[in-house]
């Protein structure tokens, strides 16, 4: 199994100063599929998606034990360079957060930031990128107008655009739907079909028919415990723990 | 009973705050007409190209000559000069208040800074008059050394006022920039460094660029002081109406009118209040420039 797994996360515990929000968290993520990360709020889900790609490094006061692996290497080791690393794990955020400038400039931000400066190469990871994320005929007259003048969920897809840009292997989305109209909602849930073959997807989501429609793998938080992980469908059908039960069936959270 | 008495002093408030803010109204406007009224008589004296284009004056002189030309251009060149200085050092000190200095350290230089702005401005010209016009005289003496056309200013020169207008605008761009920065949003940052842009090329490729409507409300309104300072300029920057250049003694608009007011008289008199006027039209004009500013920020909001 193990050979298997795009990102590997061992004996994590994570704190914020005195606050233990992650307990011994022990996960495999698989590649080219959809991971997602649910719970209720405060559970830790958020916080561990942080951690794939040390986002949390930007928080004061925080600790972090364990291992995470990508492709076999640990992410919180000494020389690796988070610049290199969120790269390869590129991050979709919960509100829509396009840059005020052109929807092109979005795009071609991060190949820019990364030294390519080409401009017929930046055009056509533009329209890759935006074809990836499936607003290129959405957008394609106004490439040059800016982004804010764009819906939530058209900003959405221009996030997910800009982060494929880059050409990220793991691709982390937290909550990316949650501030989405149903119409945007499902777009982006038929995008995350479509990226799961090129990018391993993790998401952050609080809506379980969400969980179900779109992920492979399922793993269910409580106040900072992995309580159980596995094959969505069968974490749905036959929940082993009671409180993945009392959770899925809505008795709380 | 008591709600009629309520209701009379309810009117009454409102009456007096409408005074109050007719106040401000027929000051701007009064002020306004009494600079247009007695600014524009000297160009019907004088000849409107004679007077703002003219590079002699002379007021005083048997044959009198009234060109401010060089008067107008100090002031201009000299604000330019010190915005081109003290803004990128403002900015920097923003972002290093706001993005890169842990919080202790901020608690110190933030409260220095705007002590800065406290200070009167007849200090910064004292401390000009001691340190900068006689490191600038040294400056002179090296570079003019030998030379019979330059006039000697003895330090007191363009060069010292810009220094001193660049130090002044200081605390002004750098407290209206680091609120503009802190105001832009987490998210933004965020999402540059979480497609692998470091922390500079984040603060320089996006942070700042979001900030730039506040970041140029700061910048004009240090045009603004430094464009209405008078006492510091007065002090440092000599005070012979010539070219504009680094090392002359200089007039700017402001002290031309502080200099001369005291003894001028007729068309002289007129002449100065119509440097006031000039100097009334720029203000003006930065200002309008910086509600226009204001209005774009509020329609991106």
């Amino acid at each position: 199994m193990e050979y298997k797994s795009k990102m590997s996360i061992r004996n994590l515990n994570l704190y914020y100063g005195d606050n233990h929000a992650l307990k011994e968290i022990n996960m495999e993520i698989r590649p080219n599929a959809v991971t997602a990360l649910i719970g209720p709020s405060g559970c830790g889900k958020s916080t561990l998606l942080k951690t794939l790609n040390r986002m949390n490094d930007l928080v004061e006061n925080v600790r972090i034990e364990g291992e995470v692996l990508l492709d076999g290497e640990d992410i919180y080791g000494k020389e690796v360079d988070t610049t290199v690393l969120r790269k390869k794990v590129g991050m979709v955020f919960q509100q829509p957060n396009p840059f005020p400038m052109s929807i092109y400039d979005n795009i071609a931000y991060g190949p820019r930031v990364h030294g390519i400066k080409d401009k017929k190469k930046l055009d056509a990871i533009v329209e890759e990128s935006l074809r990836g994320a499936a607003i290129f005929e959405e957008v394609k007259d106004r490439l040059k107008k800016s982004a804010l003048g764009l819906s939530g969920g058209q900003q959405q897809r221009i996030c997910i655009a800009r982060a494929l840009a880059v050409q990220p292997e793991v691709l982390l989305m937290d909550e990316p739907t949650s501030a989405l109209d149903p119409i945007s909602t499902s777009k982006i849930e038929d995008l995350m079909e479509e990226l799961k073959k090129k990018y391993t997807v993790v998401t952050v989501t609080h809506n379980m028919q969400q969980a179900v429609r779109i992920a492979d793998d399922t793993a269910f938080f409580l106040l900072g415990e992995l309580i159980e992980f596995g094959d969505t469908k069968s974490i749905f059908s036959y929940p082993e723990d009671k409180r993945t039960e009392d959770y899925i069936t809505g008795r709380f959270g | 009973m008591n709600k009629p008495k309520k209701h009379i002093g309810e009117s009454a408030a409102k009456y007096v705050f409408a005074i109050c803010a007719a106040v401000a109204i027929l000051a701007v406007c009064s002020i306004t007409i009494y600079m247009i009224a007695k600014g524009t008589p000297a160009f019907k004296n004088v000849g409107v190209s004679e007077l703002l284009f003219g590079t002699l004056w002379q007021p005083t002189a048997a044959e009198p000559s009234y060109g401010i030309v060089y008067i107008i251009l100090s002031s201009v060149i000299g604000t330019g000069a010190c915005i081109l200085i003290g803004v990128p050092i403002a900015l920097l000190t923003a972002v290093f208040l706001t993005e890169v200095a842990n919080r202790k350290l901020a608690s110190v230089v933030q409260p220095a800074i705007e002590l800065l702005a406290a200070i009167p401005s007849v200090i910064y010209g004292l401390l000009g008059l001691m340190i900068l016009n006689p490191a600038m005289y040294k400056l002179e003496k090296l570079i003019f050394a030998g030379s019979e056309t330059h006039r000697f200013t003895g330090g007191s020169n363009m060069l010292s006022a810009i220094l001193i207008l660049a130090i002044m605008i200081l605390p002004t761009v750098v407290n209206v920039s680091a609120s503009s920065i802190r105001a832009v949003s987490k998210d933004l940052r965020a999402a540059s460094l979480a497609l692998g842009a470091s922390k500079i090329q984040t603060i320089f490729k996006v942070t700042i660029p979001a900030a730039k409507s506040g970041i140029m409300t700061g910048v004009a309104l240090g045009i603004g002081r430094a464009l209405g300072e008078a006492m510091a300029i007065n002090m440092v920057a000599g005070g012979a109406v010539n070219i504009p250049l680094p090392f002359n003694s200089v007039r700017f608009l402001t002290t031309q009118i502080v200099s001369e007011m005291g003894y001028a008289e007729g068309t002289h008199r007129q002449v100065l209040f119509t440097v006031g006027l000039v100097l009334y039209v720029f203000i003006m004009i930065i200002n309008l420039m910086l509600q226009r500013i204001r209005k774009g920020r509020e329609k991106n909001e």
